[in-house]
């Protein structure tokens, strides 16, 4: 997906958290070519130079991909604006955005053939390479289990973990807690079944929706490589949404107990507790 | 976001589709001089309210006062009705179900259609009902019109019927619609297509979008509302250990660990991505004022910094007047110097959560 070749720009560097995050994937070893901030462009930020429009960014530098950070009611813009100059890998980590503008980019992404990861997510890692969003730089140790989550802090958690006991990550993907992502689970299992950096797969689910249960049943036809899933919120009550706007249990669907009984079935190893993760692997 | 059957009603009226007469009140005695017979629904943003009793037919002056009265008085699913919503008895010659509502794993929209209507919708066999996708860049075409039409047996009122699929499409776009229900449309004696329920619920990420229905909002839980007003994410529970944590998946799965210990979670507090001491200090007070005996802070920084968020901790209490007891767990950037803060004040700062946990439900057992 990306490497320390990977030319990328970054959407909204002028902000705080563009800022923040951009000296922090830099540090990474991230190839930050461009920053990109409509009305504030021409000048540079920590030595990176910002455009005003990402067709700029793009005819000057090239991009293998872009990370969004502007604030949710300028995001589908961005992302549009990043899909139409021909990115192919748009990483929304806006937090917030509305449905339909997620619904607009992601269909439009399939227009152009561009992938989406996001809304509202930590982004991409590969340990020792890259890293395209938010994950903390201290976590990570380059090995070839690969992390696919719903969720930021609960996959840092998880991460720590293996890396303390000495799993090291080959990619960890963050897919975001929103009810409309560009990147599903099943997407993500089926690019760590074909990467050969990958040899066994974390996968961190939620209460909601039905990613986990398609998962599964991909996991059944498809998968030759071994996964461990966990499903938060087994407790969480029906109806109620839980922190992330796509963790809810509605119309009888979307509880961990269907989620873990698919998997299970499916032939992973279901971990009850985050902490148990690292003794199934 | 649900909005209330009046306002939902509103807004399907606003884009073309026939609703029946009726009126929102919230003192019985207005019903006295209504047109009867009625029907006397409770306003209030759940589903079920039928089973709670939360609905009535009534055919004297009467019956109508003593109904509303008594519907004004329930609490369905932990709400209050704000006002019942009195209605024209149609004359049904068939009930349907419709209803537009993205669906998650395509990322689209669908249209949902069955020859069955009014009931719940859990209760529908899935091969009675009719599933269309609908692009957002192409909208109801004329053949979904025929198809859905012909599938409910609508086709004498196809060309109505299609003018209603349309102006249910623009009402779920143009509002930033998560789900847009008709339960039951109702199909009159005399041929007309009339909306008798509505579910219209809107993206709460889209409400900035939307002024007009800003100052109509069902009430929510007051800490839940004050959480959201901080950018934090609060949920009542009915237990007594109120766990605060940073991200919603990591305050899930402290949630389930707290319950696979055998103590019982009474709040679901997300700070988000925030080492903010004033919002730490806000969710401390918002457990504290729910009623949470013990609380189990989770923090796991990785970009926020633990002694930032352990500073909110201490702040907290000094300003609070009562503290619950409180058990920590710390992890990350700078987590040596926040479990340090949080000791000096005598809280018990852990690295693990297990311990963490059982330290909290062996605390509840004590308080």
């Amino acid at each position: 997906m990306i490497d320390g070749r990977s030319r990328v720009i970054i959407q909204g560097i002028t902000g705080h958290q563009g800022r923040f995050h951009s000296q922090a994937m830099r540090a990474f070893g991230t190839r930050v070519v461009a920053g990109v901030t409509p009305g504030n462009g021409g000048g540079e930020v920590d030595g990176v130079p910002v455009y005003e429009s990402v067709r700029d960014a793009v005819s000057s530098h090239g991009a293998d991909a872009s990370v969004v950070f502007v604030p949710a009611p300028s995001a589908k813009d961005s992302a549009l604006e990043a899909l139409e100059a021909g990115v192919p890998l748009v990483v929304i980590v806006t937090e917030g955005m509305p449905v339909h503008d997620a619904m607009t980019v992601i269909q439009f992404s399939r227009v152009v053939g561009a992938r989406v990861v996001g809304p509202n997510c930590p982004g991409i890692t590969v340990p020792g390479r890259a890293k395209l969003g938010i994950m903390p730089n201290g976590i990570f140790r380059e090995g070839s289990t690969a992390v696919v989550s719903r969720s930021g802090t609960l996959t840092y958690e998880v991460v720590s973990s293996l890396t303390e006991a000495g799993i090291g990550q080959s990619i960890c993907l963050g897919i975001g807690g929103d009810p409309v992502v560009g990147t599903s689970f099943v997407d993500a299992l089926r690019m760590f079944e074909a990467d050969e950096r990958t040899s066994e797969i974390v996968l961190i689910g939620e209460i909601g929706g039905t990613a986990e249960e398609e998962a599964a049943e991909f996991i059944k036809n498809r998968m030759s490589k071994p996964v461990v899933a966990y499903i938060a919120g087994r407790t969480a009550p029906p109806g109620r949404k839980m922190g992330h706007a796509g963790a809810i249990i509605s119309q009888g669907r979307g509880s961990a107990k269907s989620k873990s009984k698919a998997l299970n079935d499916a032939g992973a190893r279901v971990a009850d507790r985050p902490s148990e993760i690292v003794r199934l692997l | 976001m649900m909005l209330l059957e009046d306002k939902g009603k509103e807004l399907l009226r606003e884009y073309g589709i026939e609703v029946p007469r009726g009126r929102r009140c919230t003192d019985p005695e207005e019903l006295r001089s209504a047109d009867l017979p009625l029907v006397i629904k409770a306003l209030v943003p759940v589903g079920g309210r039928g089973k709670a009793g939360g609905v009535s037919k009534v055919s004297t002056p009467d019956e109508a006062v003593r109904e509303a009265t008594r519907i004004l008085s329930l609490e369905i699913s932990g709400y209050r009705p704000q006002g019942v919503l009195a209605e024209e008895v149609l004359p049904v010659d068939r009930e349907i179900y419709l209803c537009i509502v993205i669906d998650r794993s395509l990322g689209i929209p669908v249209l949902l259609a069955g020859g069955v209507g009014g009931m719940d919708v859990e209760s529908i066999p899935p091969d009675a009902m009719g599933r269309w996708p609908i692009h957002p860049f192409l909208g109801v075409g004329e053949h979904v019109v025929r198809e859905a039409s012909r599938s409910l047996s609508l086709r004498r009122v196809e060309a109505q019927f299609g003018k209603m699929l349309r102006g249910l499409w623009d009402l779920f776009t143009r509002m930033d619609c998560e789900l847009v229900e008709v339960n039951p449309l109702v199909l009159t004696t005399d041929e007309r297509l009339v909306a008798a329920d509505s579910k219209v619920v809107v993206n709460d990420d889209s409400l900035y979008r939307h002024p007009e229905i800003g100052s109509d909002l069902p009430v929510m839980d007051e800490l839940e509302a004050e959480a959201r007003g901080e950018r934090m994410s609060f949920v009542r529970l009915s237990g007594d250990i109120g766990v605060i944590a940073n991200g919603a998946g990591l305050t899930m799965a402290t949630l389930d660990e707290v319950a696979s210990q055998g103590g019982t979670a009474g709040g679901f507090l997300d700070l988000g991505g925030t080492d903010d001491p004033r919002r730490v200090r806000k969710a401390f007070e918002l457990m504290a004022r729910s009623g949470a005996r013990v609380v189990l802070l989770n923090i796991f920084g990785g970009i926020t910094r633990c002694d930032t968020v352990a500073q909110g901790v201490l702040e907290a209490m000094d300003s609070l007047v009562s503290v619950p007891v409180t058990v920590a767990r710390i992890r990350g950037v700078n987590e040596e110097l926040a479990r340090g803060m949080l000791e000096s004040r005598g809280i018990r700062a852990h690295l693990d959560l297990s311990s963490a946990v059982s330290d909290a439900v062996s605390w509840r057992q004590k308080a």
